[in-house]
This record gives C-alpha cells, structure tokens and sequence, in this order.
C-alpha cells in the first residue's frame, strides 16, 4: 500500500501548539459554541497517517455550527496526550495504556465499510468513497464513561445523520447497528473470549438522526490515531463512552433492536440505551458523580449532569420512558 | 533444632541473623511498592501513574495488600515443606504490611477519589455491596493488627491464634472485593483466587488427613492394648 500524503497547503495546517489558541480566538469571535469547518474529508483524511494534521478552513463564517456544543470556559479540552493514552478498547487489552501500546500493529488502509439491511443503498464501500461527501467539523464535547470518569474531547468529523441519510433508509429502519473490525491478527485483545467478538453497538433510529451523534475521523484537527478507534468511530456525547464504537466496518439499518456487546455481556448492569443519568445507578457504583481526567490531585469530583448536559437537545427522545428501565 | 539452627552463617545465630538481615531485607523489600507508586507519581526513573493517578493508587494499593495477604498465607505451607520453622517470625511484618497497604487503598479512595466526602464514603460502604465486602475486610484487619504485639500475644494466649484465624476471612473478602469491582475482565482477580484456593485447599486437606492418621494411630494402639490384655 503507497500512502499518498495529504496535498494541504502550509498555510492551511494547524500546528498543535497554535491549536488552543485558535480554538480561543474562535470562541472569542463567535461566542461559546463555535467551532471549526475542516474541510472536505475525502483525501486529507484517507490518504493521512494517524496524527497527521487534518485539512482546515480559518474561514470563521464557514465554521460556525450552532450544534457544536464547547463545554463551559473552565472545561478545557483534556491534552492529547490523556485523551490518547488512557483508552477503554478491548481489542488491544484491557488496561487503560494497552491500546496505546498495542493499537499501533492495526493496518487501518485499506479500509471498507459494509451498508446493509433497511435501505435504498447498500453495498461496500472503500474508505475513500465513504468519506467523500462529508465536509469535516470540530466538536467538542464532554465525554462520560460509564466507569465514573470524564474527559473534554475535541473530534473532528462529521454528523451521523448526514451519512445515514445518504444510504436512504427505508421505513422499516427503526434502529441502525455498527460492527467493530474483527481482526485478532492485529487486534490482541481479540484472541481472548472478554467480549463477544466482533463489538457491535446500535442506536434508535431518532437517535441516530440526533444532530448530535457524530462520526469521527479525527482529534485535535488531527488524523485519529489506532487507539481512539481510527479509521472510523462513532461518539455519542450524550451516552457512555462505550456506545461510541470504534474501527467501524459495517453498517446495518434494522427493524428489530440490534444486539449490543455489553447489553449481551452483562445486561443488568449495561442497557441498550446507555444515556449518561446521575440518576440511576449501575448496580455496583453510583453515576451521580464523576472524576475529570487531568484535574488537580485534590480536585473535587463533579456531578454528573443528565444526559450528559445535553438534556436540552435529546431529553425529547426519551418522553416517557421509564429511565429506570430503559437505562 | 532445626539444621539451620546449629549452622552458623556469618558467624551470626539464627536470632541475630532475623534481626540484623532477615527483618530489615523484609521491611525494605515491603517498602518497594510504596516507593514505586511515589515514584510513579512524580515521574521519577521512567515511571509513570499514567493519566489517572488516583485510580492507579487506587489500584495498586489494592493490589499489593492482596499480594501480602497471600504472602503472609504461604508462610506456614512453605514452613512445613522445608522445615524453616523461623520463618514464621517473619510473618507479623508482612501482615502490618497488607494492613499497611489496605489502610493507603482505603485512604486514597476515601481522600483523593471521594475528597472525603463522608456522605459519599458512607453511601458507598452500605450501598455498594463491593465496597461493603472491601471495606469489612478492611475492618477486620485492624484487630489482627492491633494484637500483633509480643505482649498482646503473651496475654491473648490460645485466643490470641484463635483471632489471627479472621485471616481467612479477611483473604475471601478482600479478594471477593477485587473481583466484584471488575467490570467484565476478572482474569486477575481469578488468580488471586485460585492461589487462595489452593493456599486454604492446603490447609483443609492438611488437618482432614492429620486428623485421619491421628485417628488411625489410636486405633492401631487400641488394637494392641486389645492384644496385650489377652
């Protein structure tokens, strides 16, 4: 496999250590909620190594995405070097450093994604052309994983609804399922029975729609590395991190709800739902609270806010539901 | 008098050779992953607590107050293979050290994970049946470490071994504790119950097959108290 590099002009590049300052000079321009177009995601994105600097637009008019939701000024993104070195990604083991450690022997090119079930377009697709409609934004977004701690993650990529609704579902589509690459030749943690093999994930179809469900192909206005679930992961602000899979090989849209590996692994204790509640309690913890990665050694927890503090955009998907159930 | 006893190895007697090198080898090597987990914290000589520093304190505590828990259970198995009887007076060091590193797991979670939050500390311990689990063995180390003196020894007399049984307990709680708070991957705290497993296995397959030779030994001299009588 040749890698092309990416053809990004100097002056387009965005060297990390003028990353926050942007990001501040965006906020300060636009208010709370700006965020950064990066461009087409085509080649920048297939062609790129992990880390490689992603294509970006300094055209401020361009970038502005009400959805993208920055967290309050005192919540700063946690550095690349926390967001990439502590990873909950059983195929490469399951302590915390294991992906960065091992994640790097994953060939993600040449990479396909697999659509099926209840729609219109179907087929296999080559990374490249899956990618290419797509024009790339920032999100940052509070991450909650359902062991207590918390991050603030800026990812690059693009909304779940665009591309979903590219494949035309049809009226039968009430859920859409993603499957993780099965590959234990590259994927050590694969070669022991922890989960079922291949991880698979699924939301409602509403939810999915949810301007806020993203696909993610980058981090820090970089190329996603192996262990952050590169080439092609999914994040769902509002859910445990867990619903976000990674390395995603297909995609299926479906009438039944799909199964889910942890749902499966322990279902009393990890629902198909998995929205982020200080109220209801995994069995063995609370989640009323939660630890910010990277704060001060006798820094105090925080509450963990519903819905992850995106009540206001999805709480309406879950009228009437008994969350206590339905958790 | 065992052999070790009557030889001399570096001119030193088997009560100087426990004080003078024995005991301090034991209290440094027991201090290794104290000064581990520091250096972990500052960085120091290429260590490192990773992101999360307080649940590796968390952690590590956790697990090498296990890991003395289990040391402490092998001393009499490995006393009674070899026949080095002394090296029981080892033992009282390495179980202040599980409680050591118990009391610093407990520390860590209650003052750096909860910032002391004794309404969170007290939900947790009743509501979290794992922390209960943790926590009770926790508080029947403290006895044990209390009693560990000579003079409490001397005056307990055969209570005093009756008490330091809560070992066991505490050994299936503490590592009960460390496979409930698993999330899916228990291979760890499998290990460390299986060496319990075999560690107690020992012992009951010891005293059921003592108590059936005992019991066989008195049948043979009833047999021949039966025979001298005739």
């Amino acid at each position: 496999m040749a890698f092309r590099a990416p053809r990004i002009a100097p002056s387009q590049i965005t060297p990390p250590d003028t990353y926050l300052g942007r990001r501040a000079f965006l906020a300060g321009a636009l208010g709370a909620g700006a965020g950064a177009a990066i461009g087409r995601a085509g080649a920048a994105v297939v062609a790129a190594r992990a880390g490689t600097p992603l294509q970006y637009t300094d055209d401020a008019a361009e970038s502005v995405d009400a959805l993208v939701h920055a967290p309050d000024q005192n919540e700063k993104p946690n550095t690349w070097a926390q967001i990439t070195g502590y990873n909950n990604y059983y195929e490469f083991g399951t302590g915390k450093s294991d992906p960065a450690q091992y994640a790097g022997s994953l060939q993600t090119r040449p990479w396909s994604v697999a659509v099926d079930g209840e729609a219109q377009i179907t087929g296999s697709f080559p990374l490249e052309e899956f990618l290419k409609p797509y024009a790339l934004e920032e999100r940052i977004y509070r991450f909650r994983c359902v062991e207590a701690w918390s991050m603030v993650i800026p990812w690059v990529g693009f909304p779940l609804a665009q591309m979903l609704k590219r494949f035309k579902p049809t009226s039968r589509a009430k859920y859409v399922a993603f499957e993780t690459l099965y590959r234990p030749g590259q994927m050590p943690g694969q070669r022991e029975r922890i989960l079922d093999w291949p991880y698979r994930e699924g939301l409602r179809i509403d939810e999915a729609m949810n301007p806020l469900a993203f696909m993610v192909v980058g981090l820090y206005g970089r190329v996603l590395p192996n262990q952050s679930g590169a080439p092609l992961r999914l994040i769902v602000p509002w859910k445990y991190g867990f619903k976000g899979i990674k390395a995603i090989v297909r995609i299926v849209f479906t009438e039944a709800q799909p199964s889910t590996t942890w749902s499966e692994a322990a279902p009393d204790e990890y629902g198909f739902y998995a929205n982020v509640n200080p109220n209801v309690p995994h069995p063995r913890w609370s989640q009323a609270t939660e630890r910010r990665i990277g704060n001060p050694f006798f820094h105090e927890r925080q509450a963990t806010l519903m819905f992850n503090g995106y009540a206001d955009e999805v709480a309406y998907l879950y009228k009437g539901m008994n969350l206590h159930r339905y958790f | 008098m065992d052999s070790a006893t009557r030889q001399p190895f570096l001119g030193l007697d088997v009560e100087r050779r426990y004080r003078l090198i024995y005991k301090p080898a034991v209290l440094i090597a027991g201090l290794v992953p104290l000064a581990w987990m520091v250096c972990g914290l500052f960085g120091w000589l290429g260590f490192s607590a990773g992101v999360d520093p307080v649940k590796f304190l968390e952690l590590e505590n956790g697990k090498t107050a296990l890991d003395f828990l289990m040391l402490t259970l092998m001393v009499t198995p490995v006393r009674q293979f070899t026949g080095l009887t002394h090296l029981v007076r080892l033992r009282r060091m390495v179980g202040l050290f599980a409680f050591f590193y118990a009391l610093l797991h407990f520390t860590v979670y209650a003052v750096l994970d909860l910032d002391l939050n004794w309404h969170m500390v007290g939900a947790d311990i009743v509501k979290r049946p794992y922390i209960t689990v943790g926590f009770t063995a926790l508080m029947l180390l403290i006895p044990l470490a209390v009693t560990s003196t000579h003079r409490m020894m001397r005056r307990l007399g055969r209570r005093w071994g009756r008490l330091h049984r809560l070992v066991y307990v505490i050994a299936v709680l503490g590592v009960w504790h460390f496979y409930w708070q698993e999330k899916i991957d228990v291979r760890q705290p499998l290990l460390y119950a299986s060496v319990l497993a075999i560690l107690l296995g020992y012992r009951l397959a010891r005293s059921a097959w003592l108590r059936r030779l005992s019991e066989s030994l008195r049948g043979c001299r009833g047999g021949e108290a039966a025979g001298q009588s005739e």
